[in-house]
């Protein structure tokens, strides 16, 4: 026995200070993405959002910017992605709550435990395949119910994006209902209602706070989604609210530009940053939202 | 008027309302358990249906002539080659950034930093990066490595925008596999004089490893089927060519110029050719997708089972 050699010591004392400042580097890595996207989007927009006057954006009702007569109401995009994210929402929210409900307080445990992971591989898909899905299969088939269906629509589109967003909703929503206390759920047996009641009369009120951030969370998924709508909406710029119809997203727009020649500082380069500052500031509102009734149900629980 | 007999209820009258609609409770429970199953068997059958279709227009097309060659005009002669090379060669340089960064960055939020208002700051700042949407990323490399950093529009940008995306995912997996160990191993640790990276090294590292594997795992999969973020910072569809070796014949037998290569990848190969007119270049672009969802569906089948096992195997 001894003691261990001075040197050896002094070398653990050199790497673990060393490792400190590496790993707090890498610690903070992370807020230098985030402000790597927030000071590229502000300073590659910025001669856009200079040159186009702040109104103009609001009462064009076109987005044109790449015209010789450039139109610059940003309107018509959020359209585009107003209309898929509601598609995709009336599908995603309703089936997977009703998922989440059924997993959590009706289904076997055992059931659940494969179910769940299964139903996580929907988020899983790459979304180029759903977007080929939704144009080569979706599309033909909602045309045989309706026929007058352009071969690009925000329908087929958003049905589906509906599907890859169920998981979102499905997985958050089932694990904030089975944090609701038995107990109350107990009570509510013992005071002769049944299962169903139970559900949506006390488990659902319960862990109302964690499925509304997870409806957030699957509303930002939508807005940010890029592929499907890009391959299945359509990519032209369209003032339309109606889903039967084509029309671009603010995602699909940077898609549509980025497929072409772009050179630095174009105003096709500058349009797309811009598209993409919008696009920034809706799901980061979304984002904060879905994180602080997250938090709220964390405490309550 | 009310006379005090119309609210007393014969005990068997009672019993029979009560019980007529007990049993009306257990049917509609009945019927949301069956519409309850229904609805999650149909979910998923949505995969399946995704499956079957892909294989039925694309596994015709899946052959060696497919895999080695390059694409071309013509449907019938063309391949996936410069697409799952580039696909490869994206995923060394995303996982040679995003591991050792997203380990390294969880071992110190979870064992390191100290629980004050910088450490929620880093925190909020990666729960919120999980959410930025994948286009932004390739905004971001668009603006900064392609002409911030002049790396083109090469792997490396494309790599690298991959990674910053899948970072958050690492980050996450590495604090839960870290935060289920038990703080008497640390403490067993410190009082025998280690330091808190031998600690981390010597047994936190090792004990998480399943955890850790199954989230890189996960990262990597997001990382294969992503097309939005390269898109935009220009990867081309058109690819007949492969990137230059990394190794080469005479010295120094390593190259890196593959890192500046144009490139292509599989899920923008398939962006390419679902977006063609003719079926030909559909079947392609079924094919190219029963690749991708064999390889994602694949590794998030690992996952699941890497999770599983780890969790049985440690009781502490």
């Amino acid at each position: 026995m001894g003691t261990l050699p001075a040197n050896s010591r002094r070398l653990d004392k050199w790497v673990e200070g060393g490792m400190v400042w590496v790993l707090r580097f890498s610690g903070w890595a992370s807020v230098l993405v985030t402000f790597g996207i927030v000071v590229t989007l502000v300073t590659e927009s910025a001669p856009f959002f200079g040159h186009v006057p702040f109104r103009r954006l609001f009462t064009d009702t076109m987005w044109t910017p790449l015209f010789a007569e450039p139109q610059y109401g940003i309107g018509a995009l959020l359209a585009g992605t107003l209309v898929t994210t509601g598609v995709a929402l009336c599908v995603a929210i309703p089936l997977g709550t009703l998922l989440a409900i059924y997993l959590s307080e009706f289904a076997e445990p055992r059931f659940r435990e494969v179910v769940k992971p299964m139903l996580e591989l929907l988020s899983a898909v790459p979304t180029v395949v759903y977007g080929y899905f939704a144009l080569l299969t979706l599309t033909p088939l909602l045309q045989k119910i309706y026929p007058d269906l352009p071969q690009f629509s925000m329908l087929s589109a958003g049905l589906i994006m509906g599907i890859m967003i169920i998981p979102y909703v499905t997985s958050l929503g089932e694990d904030s209902m089975r944090s609701v206390p038995m107990l109350l759920r107990e009570g509510a047996f013992a005071l002769g209602d049944g299962k169903l009641g139970v559900a949506l009369r006390v488990v659902f009120p319960g862990a109302f706070s964690g499925l509304a951030s997870a409806y957030v969370l699957a509303i930002s998924r939508a807005v940010g989604e890029t592929m499907i709508v890009a391959i299945a909406a359509g990519l032209q710029p369209r003032f339309t609210l109606n889903p039967l119809e084509s029309a671009a997203t603010v995602t699909a727009f940077i898609v549509q530009v980025s497929l072409g020649d772009l050179p630095h500082g174009s105003i096709g380069y500058q349009s797309i940053f811009a598209a993409g500052a919008v696009l920034f500031l809706m799901t980061l509102g979304f984002n904060l939202a879905g994180h602080a009734l997250r938090r709220r149900f964390h405490r309550a629980s | 008027m009310l006379s005090v007999g119309d609210f007393i209820v014969l005990p068997s009258q009672n019993l029979r309302k009560q019980e007529a609609r007990a049993s009306r409770r257990r049917s509609i429970d009945r019927w949301f358990g069956r519409i309850g199953l229904l609805s999650t068997i149909g979910t998923l059958g949505v995969l399946a249906i995704l499956l079957l279709n892909l294989a039925a227009s694309g596994l015709a097309r899946i052959d060696w002539q497919f895999l080695l060659s390059f694409p071309s005009r013509r449907a019938a002669e063309a391949g996936i080659l410069s697409a799952w090379v580039g696909t490869i060669l994206l995923m060394i340089v995303t996982a040679s950034v995003a591991v050792p960064l997203g380990v390294a960055a969880g071992i110190y939020l979870e064992e390191y930093a100290a629980k004050n208002k910088w450490t929620d700051f880093i925190e909020i700042n990666i729960a919120n990066l999980a959410g930025v949407p994948s286009i932004l990323y390739g905004l971001m490399a668009l603006g900064l490595f392609v002409y911030q950093f002049r790396f083109g529009q090469s792997v490396l940008a494309g790599g690298l925008a991959l990674a910053c995306l899948v970072l958050p995912i690492v980050i996450v997996a590495t604090r839960e596999a870290l935060r289920t160990i038990p703080a008497a191993i640390r403490e067993a640790a410190f009082a025998l004089g280690a330091t808190r990276w031998q600690a981390v090294w010597h047994h936190l590292l090792p004990y998480s490893t399943g955890g850790i594997a199954t989230g890189v795992i996960l990262a990597m999969s997001r990382a294969i089927g992503e097309s939005a973020p390269l898109i935009t910072i220009g990867a081309l569809t058109f690819i007949a060519f492969l990137p230059p070796a990394p190794i080469l014949a005479q010295a120094p037998f390593m190259s890196f110029d593959w890192l500046f290569s144009p490139f292509t990848a599989l899920p923008i190969q398939m962006f390419n050719w679902v977006s063609r007119p003719g079926e030909e270049f559909q079947s392609n672009a079924a094919a190219a997708g029963l690749f991708l969802m064999l390889i994602t569906l694949g590794m998030n089948g690992v996952a699941i089972l890497l999770r599983k096992h780890a969790q049985r195997n440690i009781k502490w």
